[in-house]
């Protein structure tokens, strides 16, 4: 059984006007529930809601410390290569963008490796474009094998697999997928990725599925806001994550809410989301979802990243580059997205002790 | 992920193990001061399920066939009491259904005299093996979520998680764990064992529950009859209030030092 | 003969069928259900179906319980 008959079921769900008929109360009842259902994630979601955000702040920063602590998790991405077959409209890795494609060798990979794992951090994002026979499985099972030396966790944002390679790559020691559908809007989808393998939708939402089903510890899932409508994209979001854990409870499943910023070539969101509406899609999570992680990137701005930082945010980036070897490599290499929250990890660490939050360098390891 | 979608109390109906209910009441005929007092908490509580037990004839007493005092359109829900293991239950259910009085049985594997508290593992063995010779299967367990999904996918009818030890009459001590299963599980969940009062039976059909199976508390009271009905009314209520959906019971509000404040420093300087 | 009929051992002097043993005993055979040796034998062959030595016999019926 796939997600996609989970989906079909809200396919024509006709949620922009539907949630123009939510008022204030429905709002207010949802918050005061102990297990709120899908129809009150909606509330959460509506324009109404955004007049009762401090009360849903109050009860998302309660839920996140009672069940993941004053701690947020922190990670740094690394861009392996960026060689790509696809010719997504909104990417800055995008086929038809003139840029210079590298891919890092194993020298370069483990220079990079012990730059940051000086920073203290353990958990490791490793990234690839879409490029199977160069950013090949046995390309990745090796870099695997070399940051097995420096980091404790490896979780993957590349290209979608089939069940047998995300096993393949569990065995090099990689424990998290992150995937984003980008959009679940069908035909937007179809529109945004008009050549390259990723164009198959289905293959692409049945991704995190069989990352489960092979033995993926995390599970990160999300789409880009500001594609489409985001009530309509966290919706689906909610409902993916929400049916990944009752399908498969010992997976950890989160979310992400990467938000479309511009890199050189520019696609410009359709629906661009406020800091406002990021603030509620947090608290509605958290809210629906007490258990599912929400993390947060250097899309966003350090001013931003502070202040959500207890409403029920429990990873996020620090010490970013979106450039491949953009940690160490000298010559610079295009990024896939303007870094905006520019700060060093010491920097970030610094703040979060301030603010009485516990940086975790380190959450799990594979023995 | 279980979602109700809006029901009035007439349109609810208890469809479980091939049958249609119009009562989510189920009771027992254990523990009576006398049997012949049966018919009449059948017909005043409403109670369309009714449960017995499989015993040896005792030749040299006669006593009183229960049967006879169950009103010929009850739904016989025989129980495996005695067994203390899977093999021992799918024996008595065998013998059970022989009887003619349909298929469907109660699982309770107990090796544990002192709280008669159910043997999980058992108790899935053994629906696995009589849900594959057609008989609807509602096993006794421990509210514990690991043992309801394997009922459930062994094929189990519903399950029956126990609020308390039988026979404490202590209410629902096992509330959170059951509430877990009211959401996780897709299959009927009747609150079984520990329900003491009207009360009980009520919370425990507020909280979600789509039954209750309440012996002990009518079998001994001093008026069985009125407490079958008085059950009876629990049931429907509690039913009625979870339908109708929760009100507020907790406030979440604005507080002195805002979380959210630093997004109308945002919307000034826009 | 020897029979154990729930649990009890019972000596028999001549053959007889179940049919038999239940009317002597004024039990109604459509009020229990009977197992020999393991195997449940269906109403209709109450009639037919006789004792023989070292037979294990279980005769059950409903009785209260919750």
């Amino acid at each position: 059984m796939s997600f996609y008959s989970e989906y079909i079921k809200y396919k024509n769900f006709d949620l922009l006007p539907m949630m123009e008929s939510i008022n204030k109360n429905d709002v207010q009842r949802a918050i005061q529930k102990n297990r709120p259902s899908i129809k009150d994630f909606v509330t959460f979601i509506s324009p109404s809601a955004q007049h009762l955000l401090e009360p849903m702040a109050q009860k998302a920063q309660d839920i996140k410390k009672r069940y993941f602590g004053n701690t947020i998790q922190l990670f740094t991405p690394m861009y392996l290569s960026n060689y790509c077959i696809n010719h997504c409209l909104y990417c800055g890795f995008n086929h038809n963008v003139k840029m210079t494609r590298y891919q890092m060798n194993e020298k370069e990979i483990e220079q990079e490796a012990s730059t940051i794992s000086k920073t203290g951090l353990k958990h490791i994002l490793i990234l690839t474009g879409d490029a199977p026979s160069i950013a090949s499985i046995d390309y990745l099972e090796n870099c695997c094998h070399l940051l097995k030396k420096f980091f404790s966790s490896i979780s993957i944002e590349i290209y979608a697999l089939e069940t047998n390679e995300y096993q393949r790559l569990i065995d090099a020691g990689v424990d998290g997928l992150t995937i984003y559908q980008e959009t679940y809007h069908e035909n937007l989808y179809k529109e945004l990725h008009p050549k390259g393998p990723k164009k198959n939708y289905r293959f692409r939402l049945d991704s995190p599925q069989r990352g489960a089903i092979a033995g993926m510890r995390n599970v990160n899932i999300g789409a880009l806001l500001g594609l489409d409508f985001w009530q309509r994209d966290i919706f689906y979001t909610v409902l993916h994550a929400a049916w990944l854990e009752s399908m498969y409870p010992e997976t950890e499943i989160s979310i992400s809410l990467p938000r479309l910023r511009p890199y050189d070539g520019c696609y410009i969101p359709k629906h661009p989301v406020s800091d406002k509406e990021m603030v509620q899609m947090i608290c509605a999570i958290r809210l629906f979802l007490p258990r599912c992680g929400i993390t947060i990137s250097t899309r966003e701005n350090e001013w931003f990243r502070n202040n959500i930082l207890t409403l029920g945010v429990t990873k996020m980036s620090a010490g970013s580059s979106t450039a491949v070897g953009g940690h160490t490599i000298k010559e610079h290499h295009h990024s896939q997205f303007e870094i905006s929250d520019k700060r060093s990890v010491e920097e970030m660490v610094h703040y979060l002790k301030q603010v009485n939050i516990q940086p975790l360098y380190k959450d799990w390891e594979q023995f | 992920m279980k979602e109700h979608h809006a029901k009035t109390i007439d349109n609810d109906l208890f469809e479980v193990g091939g049958k249609i209910l119009t009562s989510r009441l189920f009771i027992g005929t254990g523990k009576y001061a006398s049997d012949d007092i049966i018919p009449q908490v059948c017909k005043h509580s409403g109670a369309c399920v009714i449960t017995v037990a499989l015993r040896r004839v005792d030749f040299h007493s006669k006593t009183d066939n229960v049967m006879q005092h169950i009103p010929e359109h009850m739904q016989l829900m025989p129980n495996t009491s005695g067994a203390r293991n899977a093999d021992e239950a799918v024996r008595i259910a065998r013998l059970a259904r022989a009887m003619g009085c349909g298929n469907w049985i109660k699982i309770e594997v107990i090796t544990d005299n002192r709280y008669l508290l159910p043997d999980g593992y058992e108790t899935v063995k053994a629906t696995e093996i009589l849900v594959r010779e057609n008989f609807s299967v509602f096993p006794y367990i421990n509210p514990d979520l690991y043992v309801a999904r394997d009922l459930v996918n062994a094929g189990a009818s519903a399950i029956m998680p126990l609020g308390a030890p039988i026979g404490t009459n202590r209410g629902i001590r096992t509330e959170e764990m059951i509430h877990i299963l009211i959401e996780e599980i897709d299959i009927p969940v009747i609150v079984d064992a520990g329900i003491g009062k009207p009360s009980h039976a009520c919370q425990a059909m507020e909280s979600g529950a789509d039954a209750c199976l309440v012996n002990t508390a009518i079998a001994t009271s001093d008026n069985p009859v009125l407490m079958g009905e008085a059950f009876a009314d629990a049931v429907h209520s509690g039913r009625k209030a979870y339908l109708a959906g929760q009100a507020v019971t907790q406030q979440w509000a604005s507080a002195s030092s805002p979380l959210t404040g630093f997004l109308s420093s945002l919307e000034k300087n826009s | 003969m020897l029979v154990t009929i729930n649990g009890e051992d019972i000596h028999f002097s001549k053959s007889l069928t179940i049919s038999d043993f239940l009317k002597e005993k004024d039990i109604a055979s459509d009020t229990v259900v009977v197992e020999l040796n393991r195997q449940i034998i269906p109403t209709e062959a109450y009639e037919n179906t006789f004792f023989n030595d070292k037979d294990s016999l279980e005769i059950l019926r409903f009785v209260g319980g919750g």
